[in-house]
């Protein structure tokens, strides 16, 4: 494979939910160790847009391809790609009956068929990771959530992905426990791990990213580096959205 | 009064019948319900109509009727010879398995789909990531619903009585016809039904107890 071909590229995705569309055609692709932002206003398509990226959801129209391979070719076997994608999810998703360890081997055992003892060892190397592995025994329910989001992304990182998504990994956390979560990731973007990630986390976009994609009625309204889509917006509804989040933003800061 | 304490002995033995009919009848239930509430969850649209339709049947008919119906009806009519016992641990299996996919379905359903969507977004098959996922979730969630459809079931495997299975309210009846003693035999065999209810309620607690996922409070 060429050292030009994108870890992944979409194009000209659509789809509609009844009479609302909500992806109207997005098109963009991601270098290896490129980290991308997704921002924009809740309903936008953001996270449509994700689950049309690993075929979570089908888009209506437009084709993904994965390191050059179509994967919206429905000949494809869409269980073997999708184990090439890490995908965090909001609210966490862990595996409620699972220990923290067992959330992370359950997949490495039963998908990619690792014998028990190698599968437990490399899901306690990955809650190392993610700095967990005093909490490997304990089942979900046991962990705050900062340490929920980060056994949900050692379970993804277990299965060695080329790239991550993540769809607002740290909305759902209580502010205090947003910065570890965020820890963990500029440490996986900074390991050059190529990421696809939905935020509306600024300072994180500002420190890693490489683009912001902005998205609005379902299209990307505009895209560029972050301090220029965050200081210095072009479209009017991207200029309204990050004053309010600037805004926000300060007033936490005092 | 001392030939009705004489007879004990012979109703008591009832107690494996009635066992039997409940343990068989629960299990063929659990082999057909489980099933059915996975097909009427994530099945296509043809399966579940037809999914619906069985537990429509079975929930709509007297179970009396169901046993006459089958027994007398739809066993000879298909060329089987059953007996009563086994007749009607496959009737009350059948009638249970209805009960049960919709306490199974119910469980499933308070799973949520997000646990799948997990699962698939590793790469997991859907019937794997059920497999792994949702049904030991599922299974914990629904043990209350199942006791008591284990508490429902003790009480019905007496109606097996019309097609003289001997269980417990047959024997008793043997007993009341014999001695034209009706009171004392009937205490005892309500006495009998209250405790098989009550070891087996507190057995399935136990269980539930003991599998009870830490930290998960108030969930189920």
């Amino acid at each position: 494979m060429s050292s030009e071909t994108p870890v992944l590229r979409a194009e000209d995705l659509h789809k509609s939910y009844g009479d609302s569309k909500v992806l109207n055609g997005v098109s963009f692709e991601i270098e290896r160790g490129q980290i991308k932002v997704v921002c924009g206003p809740s309903g936008s398509g953001k996270s449509t847009l994700l689950r049309c990226l690993n075929l979570l959801t089908w888009p209506d129209k437009g084709r993904v391809w994965l390191e050059g391979e179509e994967i919206t070719d429905p000949t494809k076997d869409v269980n073997k790609l999708r184990q090439k994608i890490g995908f965090v999810f909001q609210e966490f998703n862990l595996f409620n009956h699972l220990t923290a360890q067992k959330n992370v081997s359950i997949a490495l055992e039963k998908v990619k068929k690792m014998r028990k003892d190698e599968a437990t060892k490399l899901a306690l190397s990955e809650l190392k990771r993610v700095n967990l592995e005093d909490v490997a025994h304990k089942y979900p329910a046991e962990l705050s959530g900062g340490q929920k989001q980060r056994v949900a992304i050692a379970r993804a990182l277990a299965m060695n992905p080329v790239i991550m998504f993540y769809d607002e990994p740290t909305s759902a956390l209580d502010p205090q426990l947003i910065g570890e979560v965020l820890d963990v990731m500029k440490k996986l973007a900074q390991e050059r791990l190529t990421s696809i990630v939905v935020t509306h986390e600024i300072g994180f976009a500002r420190s890693v990213a490489d683009e912001i994609m902005f998205m609005g009625e379902g299209t990307i309204l505009e895209r560029g580096p972050p301090d220029q889509i965050i200081s210095n917006p072009k479209h009017e509804t991207v200029k309204q959205f990050f004053k309010r989040i600037n805004e926000l933003y300060r007033r936490e800061e005092r | 009064m001392t030939t009705v304490w004489e007879f004990i002995p012979y109703i008591m033995s009832g107690i494996t019948w009635t066992l039997g009919l409940v343990g068989g009848g629960l299990a063929i239930g659990f082999a057909i319900g489980l099933p059915i509430s996975i097909g009427q969850t994530y099945g296509g649209k043809e399966m579940k109509s037809l999914l619906d339709t069985y537990v429509w049947f079975f929930r709509s008919l007297p179970l009396l009727v169901l046993l006459f119906l089958f027994y007398w009806g739809i066993f000879p009519a298909s060329g089987y010879k059953l007996d009563s016992l086994a007749a009607s641990i496959i009737v009350l299996g059948l009638r249970s398995g209805a009960y049960q996919s919709q306490i199974f379905r119910g469980a499933i359903a308070s799973v949520g789909d997000a646990q799948l969507v997990a699962a698939r977004s590793l790469g997991m098959r859907k019937l794997s990531g059920v497999q792994h996922i949702i049904l030991p979730q599922a299974l914990r969630i629904s043990l209350p619903g199942w006791s008591n459809e284990y508490a429902i079931m003790i009480k019905d495997s007496a109606i097996t009585f019309a097609l003289g299975v001997l269980e417990i309210l047959t024997r008793t009846r043997y007993v009341v016809m014999a001695t034209h003693e009706p009171l004392l035999p009937y205490f005892f065999a309500g006495g009998l039904f209250i405790v098989l209810t009550y070891a087996g309620t507190k057995a399935v607690s136990v269980v539930y107890e003991k599998t009870k996922i830490p930290g998960l409070i108030g969930r189920m």
